[in-house]
């Protein structure tokens, strides 16, 4: 009996995985579980209530309207294998797995399936060279971009001299963690500072031992690539240490107030970097709690509108929204297809003037997509943690990362997997 | 009425002797490679494949890997996920570093060199035993997770410590890599998987495994009557190895392609081999396959239920699966303590008897 049972219910699977006509569907490989369900709530509730609200608010984008498929990877890459091939027949048009080592695992099985993969500000950094990885975006900013830019921000507190200086990464000891490290070295080399580097274990909970020796070594920055847990472990940790909060400074992911609020007043003055705004003060977030929050239409609670995580999913749930009604433009269909939101997304340019109509004003850099040029232009901004007003403020405006160190490692690293894996780089004409 | 011996005459000692000494057992056997081999091929898909039977597969192999050391031999080791590790990571230098090696020659070497690693780790055994062996063990798991992810030469320097296997193939046909067919996928492992089932089976009723489940039963009685523990300890830690180095290999070539070793290898992999072989049953080939399936598809089928038919939300059934599992443990615990495998066995024993019970 039970036999039939688990039969019968697999037969219904079958079934209900038919495709549906005439929607846009957008897979989330979310993790509400584990322990990183505190940065995976918020941000997969924003990439879902932005969509919820074109639904409800202008019947989908461009009439057409969109399903957002979720599906729970726990942040482990086999679950995240299984959520892709379970969503992939769906007709899901752009994978936004959240998860650095997912991504490494959908590169290639997405690149050979045709379905394109946005890692906006995470993933593999050198998916940015459009001309080797055809099917994957990082716009409009990656790892190393964050490290130039945290570099480039201390140069600006220490008056452009950093010889003598001690900089330590404090990383997840994981694909995501090592990312910033190739380039953090070539920028030692160039401005003459000593890197400090301190492996932080999945999860992130044990740092003792670490923050011993960020103590007696005192370097004279702590930079952070965390995420989940380990955030507010290291906020904690430096506050017990003592270590002055605005010379530590963490990664994008790294900066929520999920990472702060644990520490109370003593994380005040933490900074973070960040690619798009903090806070709720946008048209678009006040559309968002009238169509979404107050309809009882949420993904989640609603509770995290206006957070860091929430505005990254929203700004992400943008993104693939515009790429999608660029692709309809090119393609003169309302009908999309993977490979044409590929092209859609190849051919998107973000600028103000188009932010402040969806009611984003100067959320986000602007960025033009280009076939060489996947990765936007690399601008971020640092935030620092107002413990008192409970608020993220923007201290610094839009900085650039430097290129001339990063482009040389981006084409040293691409050349290497398209070697390894057989590819041509493509001939992009402008 | 099902399993009737009556009739089943066996006239010659190696009748007597086979692994399916019943014809029914035999039959049912037979059909179930013939459709795993025959049919499923033509009928699986990409989902099928990569989310659930190689998974399965690959688990398997690994289960019956421990359940040889642990189930067989006595020797408690929570060192599963590192020795897979060490496979995988073989598994990649060697296809880097020879491109034109077979992938099956990769895969079998991988085996070779944690049957290698494994001998070594099995050392203390000869000393140590129970929960301190598995303390013992419990090293080999975080050492090689360290090692791997500090010493940059095992992972050719990439920046960011994941490995990723090349394409190769059998025959012209790819088995790794993204653009691999999942039957070709399904195929390999299971070519394998049964070679070494095959393999665990009769090892298990020769010298050697009876040497080992002397050991299990009671060293000191089992070293009176003439068993070289040493030997015996030792081939047990090298063949366990050996299983649990190629599903290793198989895990990170053919399964997920790309591997990073914290994640893909860490202390959650030991557990859940673990769990596999106390589930499906100690000392039971039957028993590393039921407890792999279970363990395996079980979340993968209530997931389905839960969310795609029930159109419940993720998180809620990611949380009731995890106490579904944990509570399906603990209740086999209580009640069978001896696994799947010693229910299969009672059920097969009742239906014996069936409808007539004295």
């Amino acid at each position: 009996m039970k036999l039939t049972r688990i039969a019968a219910a697999a037969a219904a699977a079958l079934v209900m995985a038919g495709p549906a006509l005439a929607e846009l569907v957008f897979p989330s490989l979310s993790y509400r579980t584990g322990p990183y369900a505190a940065n995976g709530i918020p941000f997969a509730d924003g990439y879902a209530d932005y969509f919820t609200l074109l639904n409800e608010r202008d019947g989908g984008i461009n009439g057409v309207k969109t399903r957002v498929v979720e599906c729970e990877t726990g942040y482990n890459t086999q679950k995240g294998v299984e959520c892709y091939e379970a969503t992939k027949g769906e007709g899901s048009l752009v994978y936004e797995p959240l998860s650095t080592g997912i991504t490494y695992q959908l590169i290639p099985k997405a690149s050979a399936d045709g379905i394109p993969i946005h890692t906006g500000g995470y993933g593999r950094t050198s998916a940015k060279n459009g001309r080797v990885f055809k099917w994957v975006f990082n716009y409009p900013i990656n790892y190393w971009d964050g490290a130039s830019i945290a570099i480039k921000y201390i140069l600006s507190q220490e008056n452009g001299d950093l010889k003598g200086k001690k900089i330590a990464l404090l990383y997840h000891n994981s694909a995501y963690g090592k990312e910033p490290i190739r380039t953090l070295q070539k920028l030692a080399e160039k401005y003459g500072y000593e890197l400090m580097l301190l492996p932080v274990d999945h999860p992130g909970q044990e740092q003792k031992s670490q923050w011993l020796q960020i103590r007696r070594a005192k370097p004279d920055y702590v930079l952070m690539w965390g995420w989940g847990i380990m955030n507010p472990v290291a906020i904690q940790e430096a506050a017990n240490i003592r270590y002055p909060m605005d010379h530590f400074i963490g990664i994008w992911w790294s900066g929520s107030e999920n990472d702060v609020k644990p520490a109370g007043m003593k994380a005040d003055g933490y900074k973070a970097l960040s690619f798009h705004m903090p806070g709720d003060d946008f048209p678009l977030f006040k559309d968002i709690r009238k169509y979404v929050v107050d309809a009882g239409k949420a993904s989640g609670t609603g509770e995290y509108v206006g957070t860091v995580l929430y505005n990254r999913g929203v700004y992400a749930a943008m993104l693939a929204a515009e790429a999608a009604r660029k692709a309809m433009e090119i393609h003169g269909t309302k009908d999309i297809t993977p490979a044409m939101m590929r092209d859609g997304m190849e051919a998107l340019e973000m600028t103000n003037e188009k932010m402040a109509a969806l009611g984003l004003p100067n959320f986000g850099p602007e960025f033009k997509v280009t076939c060489a040029n996947h990765g936007g232009n690399g601008l971020g901004i640092v935030q620092q943690w107002d413990a008192k007003a409970g608020k993220w403020k923007v201290i610094t405006d839009w900085i650039e990362s430097d290129k001339s160190v990063i482009d040389p490692l981006i084409e040293e690293d691409s050349m290497a997997f398209a070697k390894e894996n057989g590819i041509t780089p493509r001939d992009c004409k402008e | 009425m099902f399993y009737r011996e009556a009739g089943d005459f066996k006239t010659s000692y190696r009748e007597d002797m086979q692994t399916f000494p019943i014809r029914l057992d035999r039959r049912a056997y037979w059909t179930i490679v013939a459709l795993a081999f025959l049919v499923a091929p033509f009928v699986v898909n990409d989902y099928w494949t990569n989310a659930v039977l190689l998974p399965f597969l690959v688990w398997a192999t690994a289960a019956l890997g421990l359940n040889l050391l642990t189930g067989y031999c006595g020797q408690v080791s929570l060192g599963t996920g590192g020795f897979m590790a060490v496979g995988a990571f073989a598994a990649y230098k060697l296809m880097t570093a020879f491109p034109g090696m077979n992938i099956v020659f990769v895969v079998l070497l991988a085996g070779v060199v944690t049957a290698g690693v494994g001998l070594l780790f099995g050392l203390p055994s000869l000393r140590i035993k129970g929960f301190y062996l598995a303390v013992a063990t419990l090293a080999a798991q975080f050492f090689f997770v360290w090692l791997f992810n500090k010493v940059p030469w095992f992972y050719n320097y990439s920046a960011s410590g994941q490995i990723t296997a090349p394409e190769r193939t059998i025959f012209g046909i790819l088995v790794t890599g993204p653009s691999a067919a999942p039957a070709a996928k399904y195929l390999f492992t299971l070519t394998i998987l049964f070679g070494l089932a095959w393999l665990a089976r009769n090892l298990t009723r020769g010298k050697t495994g009876r040497s080992w489940m002397a050991i299990r039963d009671m060293d000191i009685a089992a070293e009176i009557i003439g068993v070289d523990p040493l030997k015996a300890k030792l081939s047990a830690f090298a063949v366990s190895s050996f299983f649990v180095g190629v599903a290793g290999a198989l895990f990170f070539t053919v399964y997920l392609g790309s591997a990073e070793v914290t994640e893909a290898f860490g202390i959650d992999k030991s557990f859940l081999v673990l769990f596999m072989i106390i589930i499906g049953g100690l000392g039971s080939i039957l028993g590393s396959f039921l407890g792999a399936a279970l363990l395996v598809l079980l979340p993968v089928f209530l997931k389905n239920v839960m969310v795609d038919i029930l159109h419940w939300e993720t998180y809620i059934a990611a949380h009731l699966e995890l106490m579904i599992v944990g509570g399906l443990i603990i209740f086999f615990l209580i009640y069978e303590p001896h696994g799947l495998a010693q229910l299969w066995r009672l059920a097969k024993e009742k239906l014996r008897l069936w409808p007539f019970p004295y």
